[in-house]
C-alpha cells in the first residue's frame, strides 16, 4: 500500500526537479547565450564576423576594439557618459537617500501612496515624455546639456535608489539610533555616526545602479543630445551605418561596464526586492 | 540627585490611549520597576521619560527640572535597550565610551571611566572586540556598561535581560541589583517578568490597560494587592478567588462554610487566598484534588471548590491523590477580599 502511493510520489517529484532544472539551464541560455556570440564576434576579424559556420572559440583579434580606442567622438562620448552618470549618481542619492530613511522611520498621511507612486514614475513611457521634455528643456536652456540629462537619467533612477535605501534602513534597528540619541547625539549626529557608517555598503551599491540606470540609458539620451551625446547615443546614431563587426563590437562595449556594476552589488538589489541575501 | 515625577501623562497613538492619567514619584536612589503583561503601556512610560515618545499630555520632571520638552540627550538619562542596541560598526570600548566622547571628554577621562565600569561588569578583556564577536550576555554587559559610563542621574531600563537564557538571567540579575545599588542612581526598570521584579524592586508599580494599578514595596504587592488584576497577575501560581455571600455583621458564606470578613460590605465579594497560605485541617473548605503535581521542594494540588478551581501549595511528603477530598483551611490573618463590581480591595 505505502509502496504504490510512495511510487508516483517521487516520480512526481523528480519530475518537478527536472522541471525545475530545466527552467534555470533555459533562463540562463536566455541571458548567457546572446553575451557569449557578443563577445566571441568582438574579438574575432571582420571576415569572422560575416561569415558562416562560426567558430565557438574566440579567435582574440582585438581589431574591432582597437578601431573603437581611436573612433572620431568616442572618447568624447565616453567622457559625456560618465560625467552624466556620476551626476545622476550623486543626485539620485540625495534625492532617494532622505525619501527611503523618511520611508522607513516616520509614519505620515499616504505613506503607502507614497511608495506606489514611486513606482508609478516608471510606468510613463519615456518617448511619451520625450517630446514635451525636449520643448520644455530647450525653453530653459537645458537642452543638449550634461545636467539636463542628468536630471532625467535621476528621474528614472530615483525609484530604485529609494527603494534601496529604504529596505537599508529598515534593515538598522531603530534602537541603534535611539540609543545614540540618548547617548548624547542630535537626530543628525546619530545618522552621520552610527546610521551611517552601518549603510555606506548599501549606498555605495545604490549609487553604482544609478550609474549603471544612466550608463544603459539611450532613449532619452538620443532625444535630448546632439553635441554632447552620450556612449549609447553615439553608438546608437554611428552604429546604424556600421558594419557587422563593429556592431558587435559596440555593444560589447556598452554592455561590458554595466555587467560589472551590476555583478558588484547584486546583494542589495536582491535586498530590493526583499529577496534574502543568499 | 534625580527623584522623577511624572505628572498627570497620559498617551495616545490615534484613537488608542495607551497610557491614562499617570502620576508617580520615584525618589532619588529608588529602584523602580514597571511591571505588566505585554501592551499595558509600561515601555510607553518609560520612552516618554526617555524622551524617545512624546507624552500627548502631562509632564515630567527629572531632579526638579521640567524635561518633558527636552531632546532625550538633554534629560541626563542612560537607557538600556531590549535587544542591547550595541553599536556593530565600534569596538565594545568605543561603544562603552560612545557618550563620553560625545560629551568631548578628553582621552584620558574617556579611558578611566571605559575602564572602570568594564571591570564592574567583568569585560575588561572585550574591550577590543566588536559587537559581532560577542555572546548575548556580553552584548548585554557592554550594553549596561556604556549607561553606567555615562554615570546619568536615571538610569532606564527596558526588559534588559528578557533575550537571555534562563541561568545568564538569573546571574545578570544579582549582578545588575549589585552594581546599580552601588551607582546610586535611580533606576526605572520595565520587565514583564515578576519574579525579576520581586527581586530586583524597591518598589513595584503594576500596570495594566494604561494605568498604574498599585505602586508598593515588593512584599505590599504580594501580600496587599490593590486590586484583582494585581492579585492575580502577581504569584505563580497566582491567588485562589472564591465567591463569598454576606451572612451578616462580618460573617460570610463560601463554598458552605462560614468564613469571619469585612463587615462594611453587604455585596457579595471575593475572597482570596494564596496557595501557600491555606493548611490541611480538620475544618475549613471541602476540597476534591483533580490535579497533583509534585514539584519537588512541594506540592501543587489542583482542587474544586464547590465547582471553583483553586490551587494549594502543600508538604510535599503528603500522600494525594486525585479524587481524594480535602479539608483546607485559609491562614486567616493571609485573607484578602476583592469586591468583583469594582475590582478593588476591601479592607
Amino acid at each position: 500500500m505505502t509502496a504504490a502511493t510512495d511510487a508516483p510520489q517521487i516520480d512526481a517529484r523528480r519530475s518537478g526537479r527536472w522541471l525545475y532544472i530545466a527552467s534555470v539551464v533555459l533562463l540562463c541560455a536566455w541571458v548567457l547565450v546572446p553575451l557569449y556570440f557578443l563577445f566571441i564576434n568582438t574579438l574575432s576579424s571582420p571576415e569572422t564576423v560575416n561569415s558562416f559556420p562560426k567558430g565557438f572559440v574566440p579567435e582574440f583579434d582585438f581589431g574591432s576594439l582597437r578601431f573603437f580606442a581611436g573612433f572620431q567622438g568616442m572618447i568624447d562620448a565616453l567622457y559625456n557618459s560618465v560625467l552624466v552618470a556620476v551626476l545622476t549618481m550623486i543626485m539620485s542619492i540625495l534625492i532617494g537617500a532622505p525619501a527611503g530613511y523618511a520611508l522607513s522611520r516616520f509614519d505620515f498621511r499616504g505613506k503607502e501612496l507614497f511608495r506606489m507612486l514611486i513606482l508609478l514614475t516608471r510606468a510613463f513611457p519615456l518617448p511619451l515624455l520625450a517630446l514635451p521634455l525636449a520643448v520644455l528643456f530647450i525653453r530653459v536652456g537645458l537642452d543638449d546639456t550634461v545636467f539636463g540629462l542628468a536630471l532625467v537619467h535621476t528621474t528614472l533612477a530615483i525609484p530604485f535608489a529609494v527603494l534601496i535605501t529604504f529596505s537599508l534602513f529598515s534593515g538598522i534597528p531603530i534602537e541603534l539610533e535611539e540609543a545614540a540619541w540618548t547617548l548624547g547625539c542630535t537626530r543628525l549626529g546619530a545618522f552621520t555616526k552610527v546610521v551611517l557608517p552601518l549603510i555606506l555598503p548599501g549606498i555605495t551599491a545604490s549609487a553604482i545602479f544609478a550609474f549603471v540606470i544612466s550608463w544603459n540609458e539611450v532613449f532619452a539620451a538620443a532625444v535630448l543630445t546632439i553635441e554632447n551625446r552620450t556612449l549609447p547615443a553615439f553608438l546608437l546614431q554611428s552604429l546604424a551605418e556600421s558594419p557587422l563587426h563593429l556592431k558587435f563590437a559596440g555593444g560589447f562595449i556598452l554592455v561590458v561596464p554595466a555587467l560589472i556594476f551590476i555583478f558588484a552589488v547584486r546583494k542589495y538589489l536582491f535586498a530590493m526586492w526583499g529577496i534574502a541575501n543568499r | 540627585m534625580a527623584e522623577i515625577q511624572i505628572k498627570n501623562v497620559a498617551k495616545t497613538f490615534g484613537a488608542y490611549q495607551a497610557l491614562h492619567d499617570i502620576n508617580l514619584t520615584i525618589a532619588d536612589q529608588e529602584f523602580m520597576v514597571l511591571l505588566g503583561a505585554s501592551g499595558c503601556g509600561k515601555t510607553t512610560l518609560l520612552r516618554i521619560i526617555a524622551g524617545l515618545e512624546t507624552a500627548t499630555t502631562g509632564e515630567v520632571w527629572i531632579g526638579g527640572r521640567r524635561v518633558d520638552h527636552l531632546a532625550p540627550k538633554d534629560r541626563g538619562i542612560a537607557m538600556v535597550f531590549q535587544n542591547y542596541a550595541v553599536f556593530p560598526h565600534l569596538t565594545v570600548f568605543e561603544n562603552i565610551g560612545f557618550g563620553l566622547r560625545m560629551a568631548k571628554m578628553p582621552n584620558a577621562e574617556v579611558t578611566r571611566r571605559v575602564e572602570r565600569v568594564a571591570s564592574l561588569m567583568h569585560i575588561e578583556q572585550l574591550l577590543k572586540r566588536y559587537s559581532g564577536e560577542l555572546s548575548g550576555g556580553q552584548r548585554q554587559r557592554v550594553a549596561v556598561a556604556r549607561a553606567l559610563a555615562m554615570e546619568p542621574d536615571v538610569i532606564l531600563m527596558d526588559e534588559p535581560l528578557s533575550n537571555l537564557d534562563a541561568l545568564l538571567r538569573l546571574e545578570m540579575r544579582a549582578e545588575l541589583k549589585g552594581v546599580l545599588a552601588e551607582s546610586k542612581t535611580t533606576a526605572i526598570y520595565v520587565t514583564h517578568d515578576q519574579v525579576e521584579a520581586m527581586s530586583l524592586a524597591d518598589r513595584i508599580s503594576v500596570m495594566h490597560q494604561g494605568k498604574i494599578v498599585q505602586a508598593a514595596s515588593p512584599i505590599e504587592v504580594y501580600r496587599n494587592p490593590a486590586a484583582h488584576f494585581v492579585a492575580s497577575f502577581i504569584g505563580n501560581p497566582p491567588m485562589n478567588f472564591l465567591r463569598a455571600e454576606p451572612a451578616g455583621s462580618g460573617k460570610w458564606k463560601v463554598a458552605g462554610e462560614t468564613v469571619d470578613g469585612p463587615v462594611s460590605a453587604a455585596t457579595p465579594l471575593q475572597l482570596a487566598i494564596r496557595p501557600e497560605d491555606m493548611r490541611l485541617a480538620d475544618d475549613g473548605l471541602k476540597a476534591r484534588v483533580k490535579l497533583v503535581e509534585p514539584l519537588g521542594a512541594h506540592l501543587l494540588v489542583t482542587c474544586d471548590v464547590d465547582g471553583t478551581m483553586i490551587r494549594a501549595v502543600l508538604d510535599s511528603d503528603l500522600t494525594v491523590k486525585v479524587g481524594d477530598v480535602l479539608t483546607l483551611a485559609p491562614q486567616p490573618d493571609r485573607v484578602r477580599w476583592f469586591d468583583p463590581q469594582s475590582t478593588l480591595a476591601v479592607a
